[in-house]
């Protein structure tokens, strides 16, 4: 434990020894496993498929930036906004749950698919007729998060030691990850993720013994969004700029792939499968780069489609093979592995 | 005027709505008997597509009837995709028979992706251009331009739904197909192979895929490999809208959708500019010197389709005609 | 000739110790951004040749800077047109120490990328991304040799205004950042010449159906149609829009000013109108286009020659200051005045180039041709405006 957390620690430093972009590659990989755990939540916890979570992500990211960035003037403190991100974000959530709580499965799926999409065009077309989310111009100049005069975004000398902009936040981001772990960790063991559990198993069940279902599935959503807010605000302030472009459907279904391959419910497991993803393509830029040059002399195949291809074949081969994730979640497991009639 | 351009609206949204309906009898045959939504079907069509683009493109110059180019085509499409079809249904979703519902869904997501991949590999990522072999003859009817492109779509539209209806109806294959989508256990015990149905129904879904792929082509006159995903939720949607399982539902889902869509893009701008409404075009800055202050125009038609599909799960999940699934244990 | 070998190494080795300074060669980085992977890989290769034949010339010139023979080398950078990766690739560049940059190709990924560069103090010039808010943040660092979307939007509202004189303009855009930009400012500049603009519609890059809203729009009846958006899409507009029976003059910005617009619409893509931002590819200086040929046996697409431009700047401004410490040759760069393959350069206070060209084209029985220049407001019809450019090309040198 002490060995990991020691790790964790020192890591930035060790990594801007090769190069302060693999911090930011680092950073874009902890907001990445911040929504996977997210959508665990949803998902892996109360076993609802949402295809359209990127969602969240966009409207906590649009909060900060419409609080904090020359689009309205305003410039509030990040330790407002975020929570008021997740507020947002929770309160989509509801509402976007609502209407699918009668659902099956798949509608269930293909109903968040729609909401993720509709809520990109709004934010891409409400340009007109009034200005507010400066559609697909996006917003830029988004302020870095401040504390008086200490800025994230500013490189700065402490002890001694060079502290970049992005390793600033590398910290920032490990904080909240930690919180959010441990926020995870609670919720799966409580009363709540035990009905989340009881709805996934047997949704008639559950009601049959006492559990108000509407209540709990809400629950999941919002607590879902929440994270996927958090994040979406974090995410705003490190690019400085964003756009309806960041939060397509490929985005969701990335997500959704990181936590169905990590291991649906299994906390370690959807940070693992997460992590993978994250870093597979600078390993494919490391790798198969090189080694197509040297072979043929050409890219026969972009690394960009070789991975968009490793991903839909994870998907079906771990359906296959390891329904249950890399780590899976024992009662996952059982639930998975099990062949009704 | 007015008329001509709401006449006008019909016929593009009958149009554009055909080609959704071939595309949603696909998804509702398969759900109607194994109860998936069958994601990779829009990529299905795209294939049926791209093939037939390739075909036609190399049979152009020989100087053959443009009608027997677009046969042929057709003809090498559909067993392209009827292979793919089978491949998926084989291989990837019967394993996963009785596995959770999640399970095939998320299949059906990679799938999509590998198929999409794949076939930007082999056709470039680029819009392809399909060769102008057609003579397009534009009838006036009044104002409105009706071509013969666009009525040989709608043609094909419904000789697709009758045709399927012959099959599912009349054919031993079909009652085979409506009695294992009823109750696949009971079937087995009837002596049906209810694999080779589901197999069949694969397959027929998938032939259907290619002449909406090659329909599409035609019409547009386009096919890039990312045609297949915006249109396959738009056709689900469609088959959602006229009851899942329900072959005429299909139809009417698609033939609606495409007028919902036509319309909209068409007449929403002009009801919500608000600079007509006498409330607001005195307060509104916008609405001086002739302006307009359009609340959501044509740059929403994407989301009509969403919806419609969210609407219709609300208040009528079982669609406009009914839906006809079997009961999932 | 007993030993050769030996004889040789001696002599290298004399003339090694009479000549110390020789072996004291500065290597210098310029980095370059463009998606080489996606999309529009072709463009964004085709700017890193326009980078790469700058550099390779400068070496063959043997430079010297601050007393040493320098030696450029390109640090050539893929980031996929996503801003993400943009900015990681932008961190690689500062991590690697390069001196300055030359990209990126899209400003959806430049500008993300110039607090980057800006916070270590390395000029970045851009040869294609013509988003006006690059240049309006304020960072003195950032600059780019191609012209605005706000100048070419009105440079073609204008020419559509003043020659075809509509009284009814329709305008659609594809909901994309280059899109709407530009069809914002083509409205803008009619509206400003008292032409009666309609509610704009919108479709999306995607859209292969623009039946519906070209219906609404003939029920209008537009003397002319503006689209912002790119080939793929604006082509089957036009084809849909001659389809339906509408007569309008269609016009594009350089999205839809391809090749491409042919190859959708066929015949009815004859008589459309579009700008590109710049002079076009062939009127590029000629020594250029030959070399480019030479080295790289294809013509230059887009805007090579752009880029071309903006790694010699940045290799004179060096030069000229006698430095490259970016801290030294920055205030060299924002004054310079250059000959270059696309013209006289220089750079007003916001680091956009001064009076950039625009040319309009028309299509002509399936080809592009370009049919005039538009230049500080001015328009010169394109035979002019060749007879000029190869007088004035003459007299100018690096």
């Amino acid at each position: 434990m002490l060995l990991i957390a020691v790790t964790l620690a020192v890591l930035p430093f060790a990594l801007a020894q090769v190069g302060t972009a693999w911090v930011r590659i680092t950073n874009y990989a902890v907001l990445y496993i911040l929504l996977a755990l997210g959508l665990n939540i949803v998902v892996g916890f109360a076993g609802l498929l949402d295809l359209g979570y990127i969602a969240f992500y966009a409207v906590g990211a649009y909060t900060y930036a419409l609080l904090a960035s020359p689009q309205f003037g305003l410039h509030l403190p990040f330790w407002i906004i975020l929570p008021i991100g997740a507020l947002v974000a929770a309160f989509f959530g509801v509402i976007l749950g609502a209407p699918t709580l009668k659902l099956r499965g798949d509608y269930l799926a293909i109903v968040t698919l729609g909401f993720g999409e509709i809520i990109r065009v709004f934010l891409n077309n409400l340009s007109r007729p009034v200005n507010i989310t400066n559609g697909p111009q996006g917003i830029g100049g988004i302020d870095p998060f401040r504390v008086g005069e200490f800025s994230f975004a500013a490189p700065q000398s402490v002890l001694g030691l060079e502290l970049s902009g992005p390793i600033k936040y590398y910290y920032l981001l490990l904080a909240m990850l930690l919180v959010i772990i441990v926020v995870n960790l609670r919720l799966q063991n409580s009363r709540i993720g035990r009905a989340w559990e009881a709805i996934r198993e047997d949704e008639i069940a559950a009601r049959a013994s006492g559990i108000d279902t509407t209540r709990i599935k809400l629950l999941a959503f919002a607590m879902g969004a929440t994270f996927g807010g958090v994040a979406g605000g974090m995410f705003s302030a490190i690019q400085s700029f964003i756009s309806p472009e960041s939060f397509v459907l490929v985005e969701s279904v990335m997500v959704l792939s990181m936590v169905v391959l990590g291991g649906m419910g299994n906390i370690w497991g959807v940070i693992l499968g997460a992590l993978l993803l994250s870093f597979v393509p600078e390993i494919l830029r490391w790798t198969v780069e090189p080694a197509q040059m040297a072979l043929f002399g050409r890219m026969l195949i972009e690394p960009e489609v070789i991975r968009m291809l490793l991903f839909g074949l994870a998907l079906v081969l771990v359906m296959l093979f390891r329904p249950a994730g890399l780590l899976p979640s024992a009662v996952r497991q059982r639930e998975l592995t099990e062949r009704h009639g | 005027m007015a008329m001509d351009t709401f006449l006008q609206q019909l016929v593009n949204g009958l149009t554009a709505g055909s080609v959704y309906a071939v595309v949603a009898l696909g998804y509702t045959m398969v759900y109607g008997i194994i109860q998936l939504i069958n994601f990779a079907h829009g990529e299905v069509v795209m294939i049926g597509a791209m093939v037939a683009f390739s075909l036609i493109t190399a049979l152009a110059p020989a100087g053959l009837p443009p009608l027997a180019v677009l046969l042929i085509g057709t003809g090498c499409a559909i067993p392209v995709c009827a292979l793919v079809g089978y491949s998926m249904e084989r291989f990837a979703y019967r394993p996963l028979r009785g596995a959770p519902r999640l399970a095939p869904l998320i299949t059906a997501i990679g799938i999509s992706i590998i198929l999409q991949h794949l076939a930007m590999l082999v056709w470039s990522r680029n819009v392809l251009a399909f060769p102008q072999i057609l003579e397009t003859t534009t009838y006036m009817l009044g104002g409105t331009a009706i071509t013969n492109v666009q009525i040989a779509i709608i043609a094909v539209c419904f000789a697709m739904m009758a045709g399927l209806a012959l099959l599912v109806y009349r054919t031993p294959l079909g009652t085979a197909m409506r009695a294992t989508a009823q109750n696949p256990q009971v079937a087995g015990l009837m002596g049906i192979d209810t694999n080779r149905v589901i197999a069949a129904t694969f397959v027929i879904g998938a032939a259907l895929g290619a002449v909406a792929g090659v329909l599409f082509g035609t019409y547009y006159g386009v096919a890039q490999y990312t045609m297949g995903s915006v249109l396959g939720l738009k056709a689900f949607s469609a088959a959602v809208l006229g009851g899942i399982g329900n072959i005429p539902g299909a139809m009417l889902g698609g033939l609606l959708l495409g007028l919902v869509e036509a319309l909209g893009a068409g007449y929403i701008g002009d009801f919500t500019d608000l600079c007509q409404y006498g409330v607001f075009a005195g307060t509104l800055e916008a609405c001086k010197d002739g302006g307009n202050f359009v609340l959501a125009g044509s740059n929403y038609q994407d989301v009509f389709a969403f919806l419609v599909l969210i609407l219709v799960l609300v208040f009528r999940p079982s669609g406009l005609l009914g839906e006809r699934v079997g009961d999932r244990a | 000739m007993k030993n050769p070998n030996l004889r040789t190494t001696l002599l290298l080795a004399a003339l090694g110790a009479a000549f110390p300074l020789c072996a004291q060669t500065l290597e210098v980085k310029i980095g370059h951004v463009a998606p080489l992977t996606g999309g529009i890989a072709h463009l964004g290769k085709d700017n890193e040749n326009g980078a790469r034949l700058a550099v390779e010339e400068a070496n063959a010139a043997k430079i010297k800077i601050g007393g040493k023979d320098v030696r450029f080398s390109l640090v050539a950078e893929d980031d996929q047109a996503d801003p993400k990766v943009g900015t990681t690739v932008a961190q690689k560049l500062v991590d690697q120490k390069v001196v300055g940059v030359v990209g990126h190709l899209n400003s959806g990924t430049s500008i993300p990328a110039s607090p980057i560069y800006n916070g270590a103090g390395i000029p970045v010039i851009s040869g294609s991304a013509t988003n006006p808010k690059l240049t309006e943040q304020g960072f003195k660092t950032q600059f780019r040799v191609v012209g605005r979307d706000d100048q070419q939007g009105p440079a073609i509202a204008r020419y559509l205004a003043t020659n075809r004189k509509p009284k009814v303009v329709a305008v659609i855009d594809d909901a994309t950042a280059y899109g709407e930009g530009i069809a914002n400012e083509v409205e803008k500049t009619l509206k400003a010449q008292k032409i009666n603009v309609l509610p704009r519609e919108k479709g999306t890059d995607k859209t292969t159906d623009w039946k519906a809203v070209l219906t609404k729009l003939r029920g209008r009846n537009p003397d002319a149609v503006f689209y912002g958006g790119m080939d793929a899409t604006g082509g089957l507009l036009l084809k849909q829009a001659r389809e339906l029976g509408m007569k309008a003059v269609f016009t594009f910005g350089d999205g839809a000013c391809t090749d491409k617009m042919k190859e959708l619409a066929g015949a009815a893509a004859d008589g459309l109108l579009c700008s590109q931002a710049g002079i076009p590819p062939q009127a590029a200086d000629r020594k250029f286009t030959a070399a480019y040929k030479k080295r790289f046996k294809a013509d230059p697409i887009l805007y090579a020659p752009f880029t071309y431009d903006g790694t010699n700047l940045l290799i004179e401004a060096m030069r000229k200051a006698d430095s490259t410490d970016p801290k030294k040759y920055l205030p060299t760069l924002q004054k310079l005045s250059y000959m270059g393959a696309t013209g006289q350069i220089q750079f007003d206070g916001k680091g956009d180039r001064r009076d950039a060209e625009m040319t309009i084209f028309s299509m002509n029985k399936g080809n592009l041709e370009p049919i005039a220049i538009i230049k500080s407001g001015k328009t010169i019809a394109y035979a002019d405006f060749i007879k000029g450019a190869a007088g004035g090309a003459a007299k100018g040198k690096k």
